[in-house]
């Protein structure tokens, strides 16, 4: 070490310029190396040291960095438009049974819209959200996933919610808030959440959900669950998806933030959403390890998303995972909502390759449309008539001291109702009160 | 709703004004609001938004503060509260911290309060959020007079307006006063205004709850009762003056709200009267009538019952005035 220094000084006296601090480090660090026969990768590790916060290397050259010194990050598929497996070694070879719930699952959720959004168009209900063109995302995520692994979803996510076993009639029950939604009917429609089966209740605000997600991650670390975020690519704007991407990485969270990118917020399309490469580009740049993948291939989701929660169960580290649709709908405007003709469209994709492997038919599909079409008119027949809530439910849930005002109005209540059974049974209101 | 009209006039001659938010290019706004500005302003004028409230809230206060004069649009008010930071904060105290030398002139709009059918994170009145803080200045409309003269006032002030409109009132048609309609009608910020005159209670509101308030009052004026319904335009300034004087003629005070009780304006105004010679006009204690203090609830029967109706006026006006 004396040697080195001594070399320094030497150096220093000999030449006149830059005798900076940052140029005698450098040097040193050279020589250290030559003398200590260290290996060049030693150099640079102790050249890195150089730069709080960055692990880089010098330049002499100025030089902007610009969207195109990267390349892209690519889209990852496993199907071709044709539902054939492109690389065999990436088939996740799933079980006849799985497939076929796979398919189900994906083609019931378009007539769970149709039955749904035609509600509210007809004022039934107040609100609704269709899933059409997301069927990928949602099961090949879920399938990936077990119910014991926690859900954030931002409102379009109905698909894991189907796979985890919510029922029709719970869906619909909670759309019209009725007597048996478990949510009592406080939420607007499609506010869909179920405690057993850890999906976590929608919340109107955008993104919110998005630091809620990392810190519910945090308490998962070092067990076998993960949490897995869903977020749509307008919601990444917020704030709070910084918020969640820093934190997520910086207290190494075993989160999967799932941004599901259909192109459009309301009528806002990405090109006036962000710039650069994308959502997926942001999660290198937290330190976040980020997948791009093919929204409209449920394989590829599927992939994706095991692969996630391997890792961020392993490292205890989140991932980023970004499905893309080919092609994209003004997710807000259905009344532009077609069949899409090509086969980018992910339950097509997915029948072809069903049919290609001989699981599937023209008959069974007819059948299962014709079953799944009744089972969802016939669940939303019998949440239509439905009961409300009963009246009791009125007084609960806001405080667990019931207040000497409340106290009193629940009184009135309790002598009012029986005298008005047609409003008030046991079994919950009539909806028809007001 | 006058709001369209009203910009499609005034723009042209005026310059350094634009409309930020969601959707309000293209989509014309989440509530319509902004029909047709985006064809005849084109992009400088009209400008979409990425989604991020807090980020073009604080993109338009600067653009103020630089000396543009920016209308920031919300979706609904609810969503203004990731960016309240900004108005609270930035827009509202900047012309004092930077000792009178930096204005901020911005209006805040959009939707506010209780619509329908929508549940609790997109039913609440942040009229008493952002009349508590100095450096603000709260409208909150009921007619069409009031949003024409009132935007115009709020376009016009030199410094942060909140403008918070109602989503049930801009289904509401009103007719306007040939004065109303002229074209240099505008109203002054911090004045209020008698809807109906009366002698036996005054009734204050602002916004959706004037209507119940009238409602009310309508009632009462068949049992003989004369309510004066006092309509308050302005939370801040808030119009002390003309309730005193109603009250000293009908030395009854009955405040309106949609909004929740603890701390709101009801409460606000219950206050002053407390603290000025009012008081002694009042023959009973004055009463609020206010939204349920619970958040809203999605049932149409429960959210019915969450806000006051003129039924509930008129039977706490007669309780108030000891009449069967
Ligand atoms: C904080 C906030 N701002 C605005 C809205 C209104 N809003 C509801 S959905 C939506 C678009 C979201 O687009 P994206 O995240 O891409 O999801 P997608 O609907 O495409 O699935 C907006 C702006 C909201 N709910 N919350
Ligand atoms: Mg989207």
């Amino acid at each position: 070490m004396r040697v080195v220094i001594c070399r320094i000084h030497l150096k220093l006296r000999d030449i006149e310029f830059r005798a900076t601090f940052d140029g005698v480090y450098d040097y040193a660090v050279r020589i250290l190396c030559t003398y200590k026969r260290t290996s060049i990768r030693a150099y640079y590790r102790l050249k890195l040291l150089l730069f709080p916060g960055a692990k880089t290397t010098w330049s002499e050259k100025i030089e902007f960095i610009k969207m195109k010194s990267y390349r892209p990050i690519p889209v990852y598929r496993v199907l071709d438009r044709q539902g054939n497996v492109i690389n065999p070694a990436e088939d996740p070879k799933l079980p006849e049974d799985i497939v076929i719930k796979m398919y189900k699952s994906m083609s019931l959720l378009n007539n769970v819209d149709k039955i749904l959004y035609e509600s509210q168009r007809q004022g039934r209900i107040s609100f609704y959200m269709t899933n059409y063109g997301e069927e990928a995302s949602h099961i090949g995520s879920a399938a990936a996933l077990n119910n014991e692994d926690i859900i954030y979803g931002q409102y379009r996510e109905v698909g894991v919610l189907i796979w985890r076993g919510f029922t029709l009639q719970q869906l619909v029950d909670q759309c019209y808030g009725n007597k048996d939604d478990i949510g009592k009917g406080r939420q607007m429609p499609v506010h869909y959440g179920s405690k057993e089966l850890n999906f976590i209740t929608i919340s109107s605000p955008l993104s919110t959900q998005m630091p809620q997600a990392v810190g519910s991650a945090y308490t998962l670390k070092n067990t076998n669950q993960v949490v897995v975020c869903y977020f749509g690519e307008g919601a990444a704007s917020e704030g709070d998806a910084h918020a969640a991407f820093n934190f997520a990485a910086t207290l190494d969270c075993p989160v999967v933030l799932f941004c599901r990118n259909n192109g459009y917020a309301i009528s806002t399309p990405i090109k006036e959403q962000y710039k650069g490469d994308g959502i997926a580009a942001r999660g290198p740049s937290y330190g976040i390890h980020t997948l791009r993948v093919d929204g409209n291939d449920v394989f590829a989701v599927y992939n994706a998303t095991k692969l996630a929660k391997e890792y961020a169960i392993k490292e205890n580290k989140p991932l980023e995972i970004i499905p893309h649709q080919m092609i994209v709908l003004p997710t807000d405007l259905p009344s532009e909502i077609k069949q899409w003709t090509t086969n980018d469209y992910p339950v097509m994709k997915l029948r072809y390759y069903i049919e290609k492997r001989g699981l599937w038919d023209e008959d069974k599909e007819k059948e299962w449309m014709k079953k799944s079409r009744n089972d969802i008119l016939n669940a939303f027949n019998a949440g239509e008539k439905k009961l409300k809530p009963k009246w009791t439910e009125m007084f609960n849930d806001v405080y667990k001291d019931i207040p000497s005002n409340i106290l009193k109005q629940q009184d009135y209540m309790n002598k009012h109702a029986p005298y008005n059974k047609y409003y008030y049974s046991d079994l919950g209101s009539n909806p028809d009160t007001g | 709703m006058p709001l369209i009209r009203l910009w499609t006039r005034k723009w042209n001659g005026m310059k350094g004004f634009f409309i930020i938010g969601e959707e309000v290019a293209q989509y014309d706004g989440a509530y319509k609001i902004t029909r047709g500005l985006w064809k005849k302003y084109g992009d400088k004028r009209v400008i979409d938004t990425p989604i991020t409230e807090m980020g073009f809230t604080g993109i338009a206060t600067g653009a103020a503060m630089a000396g543009l004069r920016p209308i920031c649009e919300f979706m609904t008010f609810n969503f203004a509260m990731q960016a309240i930071d900004q108005i609270i904060n930035s827009a509202g105290k900047t012309f004092y911290m930077s000792a009178g030398r930096v204005n901020v002139p911005i209006v805040f709009r959009g939707p506010n309060g209780a619509a329908a059918g929508v549940a609790a994170q997109h039913s609440q009145c942040y009229g008493a959020w952002y009349a508590h803080c100095p450096g603000l200045k709260v409208i909150s409309p009921y007619s069409s007079e009031d949003c024409k003269g009132l935007l115009k006032a709020a376009i016009r002030d030199p410094d942060p307006v909140v403008f918070l409109e109602n989503e049930i009132l801009y289904g509401v048609q009103f007719t306007m006063s040939d004065q109303a309609l002229s074209k240099d009608f505008v109203l002054p910020i911090g004045k209020a205004k008698i809807e109906r005159p009366g002698k036996h209670i005054t009734l204050v509101a602002h916004s959706n709850a004037v209507d119940i308030a009238l409602q009310g009052a309508k009632i009462l004026a068949g049992q003989g009762i004369e309510a004066e319904v006092i309509n308050l335009r302005s939370l801040r300034p808030l119009d002390t003056e003309a309730i005193a004087k109603s009250v000293a003629k009908t030395n009854h005070l009955i405040t309106v709200e949609q909004g929740w009780p603890t701390c709101g304006i009801g409460a606000e105004i219950l206050a002053r009267i407390m603290e000025t010679e009012t008081f002694f006009h009042l023959d009973q204690p004055a009463v609020r009538i206010t939204g349920a203090d619970v958040p809203m609830p999605y049932a149409k029967t429960l959210e019915l019952a969450a806000l006051p109706q003129g039924k509930d006026v008129a039977a706490a006006v007669k309780k108030l005035l000891k009449v069967k």
